[in-house]
This record gives C-alpha cells, sequence and structure tokens, in this order.
C-alpha cells in the first residue's frame, strides 16, 4: 500500500465520509454524550478503539468462517456477535491488566458494543472486500473521524449552553438544528477529489 | 445442507465465544471490596459532586480506601453517615446540617452602573467592569448558582440568588459557582443572617444601595455574645458564639440582618 492511497483513505474517512455527519451512523452517542467536552473525548476514545479491534475481528470471521462455509447473508448476525463477545472479552482484559485505561473509557465501552458505526464498518468493510491492513486502518480512522465530529458538535454545544435562542429550541431542539448544520458543513467535503 | 452449515458456524462460534468469555471472567476476575457496593447503596447515588469527589461511586472507593470521612456526604446526611460508618466500622463524630446564604440582599435595591445586555451568565458579566451592578460586592442576579443547583434550591427573587434552606443539602457547588464569592456554607438552624457582603464605606454603600451593610457597627455593640465582628465595614456572624436572640437584627437601621425565628426575613421567606 503506499503513502498516498494511505492519505487518501485516512482523508476519506474522516472527512470526505465522515461516519457521524456523512453517513449518519452512530448519531446516538453523537448527541447523547455531546453535552460535556470530557465525555465526549471519553466516548471518542472509546469508539476509536473498538472501532479498530472489531474491524480486525470481522475481517477474521469474514475470511475463515463466512466464506469457507459460503454463509454471507449471516454476515450481520456474525458480526454483532463478534463484536459483542469481543469488547467484553477486552474490557475483562483491560480490568485486569490495565484498570488506569479501563477506568478512563469506563461506561462507553460497554455502552458502544451495540453501535451501528461499529457494526457499520465491519459490514462497509466486508461490502468493498479490503484487505486486513486496509481493514483496519479505515476502522481506525472512521473512529478518529468520529472523534473530529463528537468533538466540534460538543464545543459548539458548549457555547450553546450560553447563546440565546427561543425557549422552544432549548436544549436538544436546538442541538438537532446545529447537528444538521453541521452535517451540511461536512457535505461540502463530498466534492474534493484526492 | 446449507441450513446446517449456517447453523453450525453461527453456533459454533457463539458457543466458543460464551466459553472463552466464561473462561475469561474467571482468569481475569478482580479483586473487588466487597464494602464497596454496600458503601454505594448507603449514597444518595446522585453524583452531585458536593463531596469533592467525582460522583457517589469514586467516594466510595475513597471511603473503602480511608481517605475520606463517613460525614463527607452532604445530601445524604446524618442517615447515610451512620449507615456508612456501621459499614466501614469508624466511629461517627457529631455532625451539624448545613445550609448555604448568599451574603447580598442588594438586587432590585442596589442601582447598576450600566445595562448589561450580554450573555446570561454571571462570570460572562464579571468580565465587563465587574458586573453592572454599582456595588462591586454585590450578587449579578443572572442566576449560574440557580443553573449549577441540582436540588433546585436557588432561586432568583428581586434580581438577587435566594437559597431555600429546605431544599439546599449543602453540597456547595453554589458556593464554587459563584464569581463574586457571595456564597457561604452556613449552620441549618442558625437563625440570624447577615446578607451583604460589601466592604464599601457607608456613605459610598448609601448611595448605591438601599438595603446594604453600612459598617456602623451598631450590631457589634449590641451582641452581648460577642459574634459580630465588624471589619472593613464587613460585618460577619461567628455561629459559633451567636445564640440567635435576634438583638442585632432589631437594632440593625437597614433592617438588613435577617432573623428567621421571626418570621420577617425577607431572605429566607422567599424562593
Amino acid at each position: 500500500m503506499t503513502l498516498s492511497a494511505l492519505v487518501n483513505l485516512s482523508l476519506g474517512a474522516i472527512l470526505i465520509e465522515n461516519f457521524v455527519l456523512v453517513r449518519f451512523l452512530g448519531v446516538c452517542p453523537f448527541l447523547g454524550v455531546s453535552k460535556k467536552q470530557d465525555t465526549a473525548l471519553g466516548m471518542s476514545l472509546a469508539v476509536i478503539f473498538v472501532m479498530t479491534m472489531a474491524s480486525a475481528a470481522a475481517w477474521a470471521v469474514e475470511e475463515f468462517l463466512l466464506e469457507p462455509f459460503e454463509i454471507g447473508r449471516l454476515r450481520t448476525l456474525a458480526f454483532v456477535l463478534i463484536i459483542a463477545a469481543l469488547v467484553q472479552l477486552v474490557e475483562l482484559f483491560m480490568q485486569k491488566a490495565a484498570p488506569a485505561l479501563h477506568k478512563s473509557l469506563g461506561i462507553y465501552l460497554p455502552l458502544i458494543t451495540t453501535n451501528c458505526a461499529v457494526l457499520g464498518v465491519a459490514l462497509i468493510n466486508s461490502n468493498s472486500g479490503t484487505g486486513f491492513i486496509e481493514s483496519v486502518l479505515f476502522a481506525f480512522m472512521s473512529g478518529v473521524g468520529f472523534m473530529v465530529a463528537l468533538m466540534l458538535f460538543s464545543s459548539i454545544r458548549a457555547r450553546l449552553e450560553f447563546s440565546e435562542h427561543p425557549e422552544a429550541f432549548e436544549g436538544f431542539p436546538i442541538a438537532l438544528v446545529t447537528a444538521g448544520l453541521l452535517a451540511l458543513a461536512f457535505m461540502g467535503f463530498s466534492t474534493v477529489e484526492i | 445442507m446449507n441450513v446446517w452449515h449456517a447453523v453450525l458456524a453461527l453456533g459454533g462460534l457463539g458457543v466458543v465465544l460464551g466459553l472463552v468469555i466464561a473462561a475469561a471472567s474467571r482468569f481475569f476476575k478482580a479483586e473487588a471490596d466487597p464494602r464497596l457496593e454496600k458503601l454505594a447503596e448507603a449514597l444518595p447515588g446522585i453524583n452531585c459532586g458536593g463531596c469533592g469527589h467525582t460522583g457517589c461511586a469514586a467516594f466510595a472507593n475513597a471511603l473503602a480506601a480511608g481517605e475520606a470521612d463517613v460525614s463527607g456526604c452532604p445530601v445524604g446526611g446524618r442517615d447515610a453517615a451512620e449507615q456508612l460508618s456501621s459499614i466501614l466500622g469508624v466511629e461517627l463524630k457529631e455532625a451539624v446540617r448545613m445550609t448555604v446564604l448568599v451574603r447580598c440582599s442588594g438586587g432590585v435595591r442596589a442601582r447598576n452602573k450600566f445595562q448589561y445586555e450580554g450573555i446570561g451568565d454571571c462570570h460572562a458579566a464579571m468580565q465587563i467592569g465587574g458586573g453592572p451592578k454599582d456595588c462591586s460586592y454585590g450578587c449579578l442576579g443572572l442566576g449560574t448558582c440557580a443553573k449549577t443547583c441540582a436540588f433546585g434550591a436557588v432561586s432568583i427573587v428581586d434580581d438577587v440568588a435566594v437559597v431555600d434552606p429546605e431544599r439546599c443539602t449543602a453540597c456547595q457547588v453554589c458556593v464554587a459557582a459563584c464569581p463574586k464569592g457571595l456564597i457561604i456554607p452556613v449552620p441549618y438552624h442558625a437563625d440570624v443572617h447577615i446578607p451583604c457582603s460589601s466592604r464599601e464605606k457607608g456613605g459610598t454603600l448609601r448611595k448605591i444601595c438601599d438595603i446594604g451593610c453600612l459598617g456602623c457597627r451598631i450590631c457589634e455593640k449590641v451582641c452581648i455574645h460577642n459574634a459580630i465582628s465588624v471589619e472593613d465595614n464587613f460585618a460577619s456572624i461567628d455561629f459559633e458564639k451567636c445564640n440567635g436572640c435576634g438583638d442585632c437584627a432589631e437594632k440593625c437601621p437597614r433592617k438588613l440582618i435577617v432573623d428567621a425565628k421571626l418570621d420577617r426575613g425577607p431572605r429566607l421567606m422567599e424562593g
């Protein structure tokens, strides 16, 4: 894999095909934990971590289980199973081996077991039939893209707290409007050719 | 035949993963302190942060590690402290129920030096010449404290923050939130309060506030318990000495000193 291909893949995953703002995957944590920047950061790190791990595991399942048995149609089911089990395992392992890391990721790690962004990255990878390294890199960069979107959104929401808007828009409505505008801004990247 | 492939492959995957997790949970079992669960149960679980820890779980951890005092939870109060001390097997010291007091009565009675139309937050208003109030010690009335209160105990009445001692749990989040440092913890059972923080000279203050303390020292002289001291035109009560007789409230020429016993304290009755 050449360097320029790597850059293409990374920029594509972070900006042009941003998971949250362009593909609209993982919108629930995007809205749910974007109220404070530190929780947003914790969630983003957990998502990057789980996405990377999950794409590696999903690639293995695809390669060694689904293809030999010719049961590609059960892909979603198998991926859900493997992702849930993987996160569970990683959590158990981290609790013992790296309590500090476990503490900082906290509740977010088990929370995103069933996140559609995590399942989405595995399915996108298997649909496009990419190799192992590409899959893992794509997943990692998509996670970074999620982090970019979440951090942007949480800092905007921090400012929204102090802004004046009609009372009916207080809280969630104004957050949704903001998310829409942010998504619109990210659509601008879709015309970028790299 | 294909259906058996599917059943075997996915079923096998499920069984294998299940076994691996079962083995891992035994292998990686973290030794949790058995007291932690009980401690967490005895705490209110609202994660207000009033104890100075990040939440009830963090406080329970600190308790188990012996780094925190059993009476450290302001919300749980005495009940929680008793339970915690029995779980940990330590002796409980007598705890006094606390509340907080906003040491300003100004609001609409205090004049503004300009009209503030910025962000509705005291910290923001502070950036502009210390806020719109003429009295640099006074409450800005924009309600930063009221927004931080998790119990709805702080409200803004006539442009000044007022605490409802019944709802207040003395978590002291508002104490930290006030940019003027006007909110102080006081004993719940204290009846007499001087809700003014001004250190302005009497003559100056008279022009900018209709209720604030002039520093006339009448209360200091009238108090036979030596509980009131006036320094820098600023009167404060020593609650160790005050027995709540209310003589000072009687004599205060500004009717600033409130006596909750007489039900005429405007500050404590409202809200």
